[in-house]
């Protein structure tokens, strides 16, 4: 034990234990913890409804023995706690449960696995799309600004992204439809999907939902890159570099950029993480068939079962997307190592 | 320019700041001074504009104009409220948790990673379904949303200031605790925790906006900017202005706010990064 402490003291790691390791199991507990009581939230948020859950689903004019029904089906009539642990213990298997409405409408089965697996293909497609355009954009501008700083194409580039950042996505969307299809009709207004085919089919209607996103998530990208960039270049090392006529163009690649990306790669992780939500109300403007569209379709519909296991799938990529962003920023930045 | 108003000083700061104040104006003179009725038909669905309507008519044939002039207050109102309400829970905890420095202290940062595990619309739709939707489930989950981030700055403020000196004689002179957080700790720690209201303000009336356009918050025949583009989105080559019309009005408000925050901060020495609209930091 004291030989354990002394080694604390002097800041060494402790033996037969990485640094790394203790902080990916430290970080890893805590992202399983904040799930577990996501899980919770989410089913008694769901669950907080007043009266009773089937006769909701089924509408004011449902005969009692329906409601009683679907409460057996729904196994809504067993307590709350083991209702609770049934649909944790199946969301864990793979097993997603049954489509309340589905259910509902008379349909022996309605499991929500097939329900939304086109959807979710779907809204992948779209954030690994936007996901992939937003690393080199954010950093092309931040860079942009960077170098031009104080002038008037940083100017522009702080000006427009500060307003894109402030519109909602619907706001946006509707400004982009306006210009593309209203006004120059180049783009289609809505991005459907025939069923069975998938978003990749017609490609022009990704456009104005990929741009959206875009819209809304490169401007933190480009503010925290041109920072970086900023601070980078006014150092003394580049500076140097400079001073021993090292050409311009070699300090922006070799010193700037280098040292200048590592505080941005949390911000594009947190942008990723961005689509996830901000997927939701995207899909919603351009009737996208994705599991955006089908949560909100659930909640208009009451889909109560629908809901809380497609918001838990959200929230599993979600958490799952801080994790490595967490982790790859302390893998590409050894400052920010806490000591183990 | 002095103190409070140095942020006018700047042109953006002019811009932003005039901005908002017109658009303030317009959500609450303009039910006074709409032309027609925001609920009633006055025409033919989905014309352009004329003398009679200078914005065009609705899908349902109602004055677009006179619905814009009723449609900033509901969004406005709803926003306000709701960060009033995250800013008031914010900082009895985050008062709570810095000054005590007791076992909420763990349990608030607890609290603060759970809420980082949902992206916030999905918190609200999550409400939504649970609790059906009215004015009251929206004001308590945006400030829901809200109030962690608020309560964690809350904190950390307070944990610099209860240590300072001033703060260190009224608990020597014997006075009580709650009258030393609001005598000593409170006035001092306003200004950084007030310096990102501007965002979170934004960051209110995005969300509630978000969820009305999805057609879970305000319902109609309620007369909304939100709503409105929704209404209208699927019929936007016949009349453009019934969606472009209020998506301008947003656009107006949220830039408006921004440039303004970023001018105080600026002001204030401080930088203003918009936030990344993940959660609510």
């Amino acid at each position: 034990m004291t030989a354990t402490a002394l080694e604390v003291e002097v800041d060494a790691p402790r033996r037969g234990e990485h640094p790394l390791l203790g902080f990916l199991v430290r970080r890893t507990l805590g992202a399983l913890l904040a799930l577990f009581v996501a899980s919770i939230l989410i089913f008694v948020g769901v669950e907080l409804l007043p009266g009773d859950a089937a006769s909701v689903v089924l509408g004011r004019n449902a005969s009692p023995a329906a409601v009683q029904a679907l409460d057996r089906q729904m196994h809504l009539d067993s307590p709350a706690p083991t209702q609770y642990w049934d649909w944790l213990r199946g969301f864990v298997h793979g097993d997603l449960g049954q489509s309340a409405v589905g259910l509902a409408q008379g349909e022996k089965h309605a499991p929500i696995g097939p329900l939304i697996s086109g959807p979710l293909k779907n809204s992948a497609i779209l954030a690994i799309i936007t996901g992939l355009l937003m690393i080199p954009f954010s950093l092309g501008f931040g860079v942009l600004a960077a170098v031009f700083a104080g002038r008037s194409a940083d100017r522009a580039i702080s000006i427009v992204s500060l307003a894109a950042i402030a519109l909602p996505e619907f706001v946006t969307g509707a400004l982009l439809v306006t210009l593309f299809f209203v006004a120059l009709n180049l783009l289609p207004p809505v991005a459907l999907v025939p069923p069975g085919s998938t978003a990749l089919s017609d490609p022009k209607e990704l456009i104005l939902p990929v741009l959206t996103l875009l819209f809304a998530s490169l401007a933190a990208g480009i503010r925290m890159v041109r920072a970086g960039m900023i601070e980078v270049l006014g150092a003394d090392y580049v500076q140097a570099a400079r001073l021993n006529g090292v050409s311009e163009r070699r300090v922006l690649w070799r010193y700037g950029l280098r040292n200048g990306l590592a505080p941005s790669v949390q911000v594009l992780a947190q942008n990723l993480q961005y689509l996830v939500g901000g997927i939701i109300i995207t899909e919603a403007v351009f009737a996208y068939p994705g599991i955006g569209t089908q949560l909100v379709n659930a909640v208009q519909q009451r889909d109560l079962t629908m809901v809380q296991s497609v918001a838990m799938l959200i929230a599993v990529v979600y958490v799952l997307l801080n994790l490595v962003a967490d982790v790859l920023v302390v893998l590409l930045v050894p400052k920010l190592r806490e000591p183990a | 320019m002095t103190g409070r108003l140095r942020f006018l000083s700047t042109t953006s700061g002019k811009i932003g700041f005039s901005i908002v104040v017109f658009v303030l104006l317009v959500a609450i003179i303009g039910p006074f001074v709409a032309p027609h009725s925001p609920t009633a038909p006055i025409g033919v669905p989905l014309t352009g504009p004329s003398s009679h309507a200078l914005l065009g008519t609705d899908y349902l044939g109602r004055d677009v104009l006179s619905r814009l002039l009723y449609g900033g207050r509901s969004l406005i109102a709803l926003a306000a409220a709701a960060t009033a309400l995250a800013y008031f829970i914010g900082l009895l905890i985050g008062l709570i948790a810095g000054y005590t420095r007791s076992m909420a202290d763990p349990i608030l940062m607890r609290g603060i990673d759970v809420m980082l595990a949902f992206p916030p619309i999905l918190f609200l739709l999550v409400l939504i379904t649970g609790l059906g939707t009215s004015t009251a489930v929206l004001i308590i989950g945006v400030a829901a949303i809200q109030a962690p981030g608020i309560s964690r700055i809350v904190r950390t403020a307070t944990l610099e200031v209860s240590v300072r000196a001033y703060v260190e004689a009224a608990v020597a002179r014997g006075e009580n605790g709650v009258a030393i957080v609001l005598r000593e700790v409170l006035p001092n720690i306003l200004a950084p925790v007030m310096v990102d209201a501007g965002l979170r303000f934004t960051y209110s009336i995005l969300i509630i906006a978000s969820v009305n356009y999805l057609g879970l918050g305000l319902q109609p025949p309620n007369s909304d900017w939100a709503l409105m583009i929704s209404e209208n989105r699927t019929y936007i080559s016949l009349n453009p202005l019934a969606v472009v019309a209020p998506a301008a009005m947003i656009a107006l408000l949220t830039i408006g706010i921004n440039l303004t925050g970023d001018a105080i901060a600026r002001a204030l020495g401080r930088s203003y990064i918009p936030a990344i609209r993940t959660a609510a930091r």
